[in-house]
């Protein structure tokens, strides 16, 4: 049997009688990258700090590598390596003081080789010697990247790791993250750039009032739910929009020459070409655009990603 | 990257203590100079100025009297102060759930920041020790005694630290326990004088004081003479301690405070 990297089984968590995370179930495959998306206030970290031990479990069950993270606790934690939303830090040390003190914390004794390839690939080394405070804001979060890595984690979990960082700190997180994943380390991460859940994610879910909307695989989901918005430039000029075209939703610009329409995913664009063509009318440039996720988002939500509940 | 599988079970504990320590070293002149110098300051008041002027147990010097009550007022007052403002200010800061996530137990939790505290109430109470004897030499009638009276005040004192720091919800709650339960225990706990010089009513009091037990304790145990025996001093104190402790230790166990 496969054990799961991570099995979350009928979890609920109530805050002032509020509930925050209701029946939420999902498992992560080892070695999977897995994304939990939703808008501020879905439930995401609280799901991640029942994970990592900071939040105590309302209802329900978190299995880590098989491991229940209650009962085995001590075991489940060295398997987790988190990066927490917030930035946090401990003004008193350095980057090298906090990062042996942490991989101390976890019962593993200093491994200078990976604590300085961790320094090295996440560009700390010019600041190793300063105080958490004299660090900015970007080397603070890279420094929390690789304070979540220092013990070798096998389940790596980052929420928000690039909200409010620059473009070059997401390029060498992402770069980074995917190496890491590729020498086995498994992935859950959460993220308000759902480009980036694209492109990173075999699977995602989508939670919304603590609830999960969708779980599934990033290519399915955008193909079941996903859509296509195709722009037509036609030879002729028409005078108006044909009942068929109008039925799909489609329109005409002002010129009568270009028409523009969006598609649901899964509908193939041979469909539309076949009824041009059915209605006589001849193609001089096609262009498709494919919507993302956030299309996806946007259409279970209710919400763009960065929205809360209120 | 390979999955480190070795652990070593009391690094843990150890890491925490050692972080504990380098924290207070780091702000030496705030956590160890400057309870020196205040104690220093008391003994000059009551060692060369005041003290030659008073009297109040028959065969020693005011100095040699009030020199163990400001040694286990520098031991109690820096244990507390230790690990009240450390777990309170990661309470504060949120940085305490660098410690949440991670294999720590309650008991490697509990006996490292106590540790850490004791180690810094210890270290001050040493130096005003050595400091004194500029002042008026002690008999040492019972040094061990002693030794074993100061660690416990100390030890109760981180529990009450912990105690503290879980339970403050913000710097001024923290500093009330400070100003209006260890500052009014000391000084009406017998570190000036004696409480046999006490009307009865007053006296009676004072035997609510836990810390008129573990000074009259220290200074027996230093001078070779005291309102009470030394057994009764210490069984006192270890009590409260114990109870102290227990406290501390659900508190820690039930993550009360820390965990939401």
């Amino acid at each position: 049997m496969i054990v799961p990297a991570l099995d979350i089984r009928r979890l609920h968590k109530n805050y002032d009688g509020l509930a925050a995370v209701r029946d939420l179930s999902f498992s992560i495959a080892e070695g999977e990258i897995f994304a939990l998306l939703g808008p501020n206030g879905a439930g995401k970290s609280t799901t991640i700090n029942m994970i990592a031990g900071v939040t105590r479990i309302g209802r329900g069950e978190i299995n880590v590598f098989g491991h229940d993270n209650q009962r085995d606790y001590r075991l489940t934690r060295r398997l987790v390596g988190v990066m927490h939303q917030e930035i946090v830090i401990d003004n008193f040390f350095t980057i090298d003081q906090a990062l042996k003190f942490h991989a101390g914390y976890y019962g593993v004794a200093d491994d200078p080789v990976w604590r300085t390839t961790l320094i090295e690939r996440l560009g700390l080394e010019p600041h190793l010697h300063k105080v958490m405070i004299k660090l900015s804001g970007g080397m603070k979060r890279r420094f929390m990247v690789a304070k979540a890595l220092i013990h070798k984690p096998r389940l790596l979990i980052l929420d928000e790791p690039t909200a409010g960082v620059d473009v070059e700190l997401r390029h060498t997180l992402w770069e980074f993250v995917r190496e890491i994943n590729r020498e086995g380390t498994t992935v859950l991460l959460t993220t308000h750039y759902l480009e980036e859940a694209q492109q990173m994610c075999g699977r995602v879910g989508i939670m919304h009032h603590g609830e999960l909307l969708a779980l599934e695989k990033t290519a399915t989901l955008l193909q079941r739910l996903g859509t296509r918005r195709l722009s037509v430039r036609l030879r002729r000029r028409l005078a108006e929009l044909p009942a068929e075209l109008a039925h799909l939703g489609a329109e005409l610009d002002d010129d009568g020459l270009g028409l523009r329409l969006t598609l649901p995913a899964n509908r193939p664009v041979g469909d539309l070409l076949e009824l041009l063509t059915h209605l006589g009318l001849a193609i001089d440039d096609l262009e498709t655009e494919s919507a993302g996720l956030e299309e996806v988002f946007l259409q279970l939500t209710g919400k763009r990603p960065r929205e809360g509940r209120r | 990257m390979k999955p480190e599988q070795t652990w070593i079970f009391w690094l843990p504990f150890y890491t925490l203590l050692q972080k504990e320590v380098r924290r207070f070293l780091r702000v030496a002149s705030q956590t160890l100079v400057t309870p020196v110098v205040t104690a220093s300051l008391y003994l000059f008041i009551f060692g060369a100025t005041l003290g030659e002027r008073i009297s109040v147990l028959e065969g020693f010097s005011y100095a040699q009297f009030v020199i163990p009550g400001l040694i286990l007022m520098g031991v109690v007052n820096n244990s507390f102060a230790n690990v009240a403002s450390s777990l309170f200010m990661s309470r504060y800061l949120g940085n305490i759930v660098d410690l949440l996530v991670t294999p720590v137990s309650p008991a490697q939790f509990i006996m490292a920041y106590t540790l850490a505290a004791m180690l810094r109430g210890l270290a001050v109470g040493l130096v005003v020790c050595l400091i004194s004897t500029l002042f008026a030499p002690l008999p040492w009638a019972h040094p061990l005694a002693a030794l074993a009276m100061a660690a416990l005040a100390s030890f109760l004192f981180a529990q009450f630290g912990i105690i503290a720091a879980i339970h403050a919800d913000n710097f001024d709650s923290l500093s009330m326990y400070t100003n209006f339960i260890i500052l009014p225990l000391i000084y009406l706990g017998g570190v000036f004088y004696p409480i046999s010089i006490l009307s009865p009513f007053w006296a009676g009091l004072s035997h609510l004081n836990p810390l008129f037990f573990m000074i009259d304790g220290f200074r027996h145990a230093l001078l070779g003479v005291g309102d009470l025996p030394f057994a009764v001093s210490f069984g006192a104190v270890a009590g409260l301690a114990l109870a102290l402790f227990l406290w501390a230790a659900s508190l820690i166990r039930r993550s009360v405070r820390l965990r939401n």
